[in-house]
């Protein structure tokens, strides 16, 4: 049996619906009568608008507003004369038919966008298929179906599924989702996620495998499928899932039960956020502690840095929701490969190496600040500190301390309240700062070791390059040690240290973890009941 | 017609926001307006047309209108350049 990328993990057992693309050959290319082809694309045009403005409807209620945005530029794409007015000249010039005409001018105009070199511009071309593919839908009728209209137990079959078909998919009907494409970090992969769907990603030629209508067993955690299973198959599974679920709920029980060590200390099973929907996630797992809130996406999928009052409102919104709890909040992390269009950034050979995370705030020190006085003032509201991120070198860390100096000393003058006494923190993912551990836990609260990071330096293995990935290996001897250095250096000075890179939530990592004496371990929200039980198993 | 040349000095450039503002306030009037950079020109009526004018910050950009209403609607355009788009 086939299988493909597990990228959200359950069981699933459903009816199949096959969600192709339409197949132009299918309908006739030219017409006799351009002048009725016109007025079916008129109708088609407005009937898909009022379905975009639906649509923006549920992407808010699904899975939130950054999302939904994205609507507003397809309808500006169906009043466009360069999109929509050359599809009727097409109709009108060369007898087309609407389905001809539309397919025809989606192609030309995504191949113009997709020339461009920018990110931005080529992300463009994928709105223009989108908007094509909804205008023949509508024109077909019966084409690919709709996802709305989809019966209860529903398992979604796709060659790919584009930003507007997941805001469409229904919770209550659809129970998960298989791609030929996409990898663990795609569109689908995130959503599937967020949604709490089981989804396989990357399985080939599964649109041509299955039919709608057949029974499918999807195994989220082996990434098989199986079509038309029989009876005793079905039975198997449903077990499984029943197991599954039961041993989702019996960890589910202990969690939150705390951990203390054999030698009487807490040990801390944390969460690592990138959303306030995520924190919600963190609080309903039982996290001890926010380990790592990445702050990127407050700045992402945006046309301007936000504001300070824009900043605040979020981290005080989270600080409320997790009460005494500690939130650790990563000041910005971007540059490099996460760029953002609006910063004016340019290119790097070496984005990995390059002007990123504390060295790009030490140059902007204006955005630097902004976040600092947002994240001081949520402060007062909740159990924040602060951690830098890629920090080097000790001038690095003295240059960012002092921002957050004058910080509060600007407050202090406004008369703004803020936790004086708020700790502050560093990341360690430089193997500088690995060696120099011992120095840095003199001038910092804690330490947290970004594993991800912390082995592609020391092995010099790009993590995003496929060719050398079977020499990236976060446990090879060699960044163990490190970690253990990074450990014994924390508690020599008396500060804990934390984990917030893949390894922390990696079992096979855990027994070494625990015995190098490892303070907190930040994890993804949904993993946390799972570590627990593991830790407390292990000591 | 008229034509007048400006600088954009939003960060962003003509991303889909600022380029819908200006799609929608060319429809307020009656008369055609093109956007040129360069050697290329856009028809300020169309979206796609403005982004692939790939404007940037700092760019050059001459505003030429032909109709009743040139000179104010060279103006608002004006306007919206120099106030950024209401970026901040």
């Amino acid at each position: 049996m086939e299988s493909g990328i597990c990228v959200s993990k359950g069981y699933a057992i459903g009816k199949a619906f096959v969600y192709k693309d339409i197949d132009i050959q299918a309908f006739a290319h030219k017409t006799a009568h351009p002048e009725e082809e016109v007025v079916r694309l008129t109708i088609a045009v407005e009937e898909t608008k009022k379905q975009i403005k639906e649509t923006a409807k549920n992407a808010v209620s699904n899975v939130g507003c950054s999302e939904s945005v994205i609507f507003e530029s397809h309808i500006s794409f169906l009043n466009d004369p360069e999109f929509i007015g050359k599809v009727y000249k097409e109709i009108l010039n060369y007898n087309k038919t609407s389905e001809k005409a539309i397919c025809d001018v989606t192609n030309e105009l995504s191949a113009v966008f997709l020339q461009f070199e920018d990110e931005y511009m080529r992300e463009r071309a994928a709105d223009i298929r989108d908007v094509g593919a909804r205008v023949l839908d509508t024109l077909t009728g019966t084409g690919r179906g709709s996802l709305e209209d989809v019966p209860e137990n529903t398992i979604i079959i796709a060659h790919d599924l584009m930003p507007s078909d997941t805001a469409r998919i229904d919770k209550r009907k659809v129970l998960g989702f298989i791609t030929e494409t996409g990898g663990k970090t795609s569109h689908t992969a995130i959503m599937a996620r967020a949604m709490n769907l089981t989804a396989i990603v990357g399985f080939q030629d599964i649109t041509s495998k299955v039919k709608t209508g057949d029974v499918i067993i999807v195994d989220g955690i082996s990434g098989e499928v199986f079509i038309n299973p029989d009876d005793t198959a079905i039975e198997f599974y449903e077990d499984k899932k029943t197991q599954y679920i039961r041993h989702l709920e019996k960890l589910k029980e202990k969690q939150n039960e705390s951990i203390i060590s054999k030698n009487g200390k807490q040990i801390l099973v944390a969460a690592n956020i990138g959303s306030i929907a995520e924190a919600e996630s963190a609080v309903c797992n039982g996290a001890d502690a926010i380990g790592l809130f990445r702050t990127e996406f407050i700045y992402m999928d945006r046309n301007s840095l936000p504001d300070e009052e824009e900043q605040f409102e979020i981290y005080k919104a989270i600080a409320q929701k997790m009460g005494k709890k500690p939130i650790t909040v990563r000041t910005i992390d971007i540059g490099g490969d996460k760029s953002l269009p609006y910063l004016n950034i340019p290119e790097e050979m070496n984005p990995f190496l390059g002007l990123r995370a504390i060295r790009l705030c030490l140059k902007h020190r204006d955005i630097f600040k902004t976040q600092l006085r947002a994240i001081l003032r949520a402060s007062f509201y909740g159990n924040m500190q602060i951690m830098f991120p890629m920090i080097g070198n000790m001038d690095e860390l003295n240059r960012a301390k002092a921002a957050v100096r004058e910080c509060k000393e600007e407050l202090d003058a406004e008369g703004v309240k803020y936790n004086d006494r708020m700790k502050i923190g560093m990341m360690i993912e430089i193997p500088a700062a690995a060696i120099m551990a011992d120095e840095f836990a003199k001038c910092v609260d804690f330490f947290s070791i970004g594993t991800n990071d912390l082995t592609q330096y020391t092995l010099a293995v790009d993590r995003l390059n496929e060719n050398i990935s079977e020499l990236y290996d976060p446990q090879n001897p060699a960044v163990m040690r490190l970690i253990k250095g990074i450990i014994h250096a924390a508690h020599a000075n008396e500060i804990p240290c934390f984990m917030c890179g893949e390894m922390a939530g990696d079992s096979s990592a855990i027994p070494l973890l625990l015995n190098y004496g490892l303070d907190e371990f930040s994890v993804s929200p949904v993993l946390i009941p799972e570590i627990k039980s593991l830790i407390r198993k292990y000591q | 017609m008229i034509s007048e040349t400006v600088i954009v000095k939003n960060k962003i450039g003509f991303h889909a926001r600022p380029a819908s503002l200006i799609v929608n306030k060319v429809n307020e009037f009656e008369s055609e307006v093109t956007i040129r950079k360069g050697e290329q020109t856009a028809t300020a009526k169309s979206m796609i047309s403005l982004l692939t004018l790939r404007v940037k910050m700092d760019d050059e950009i001459v505003i030429s209108a032909e109709g009743r209403d040139e000179q104010a609607v060279v103006q608002a355009l004006i306007d919206l350049v120099n106030t950024r788009f209401g970026e901040e």
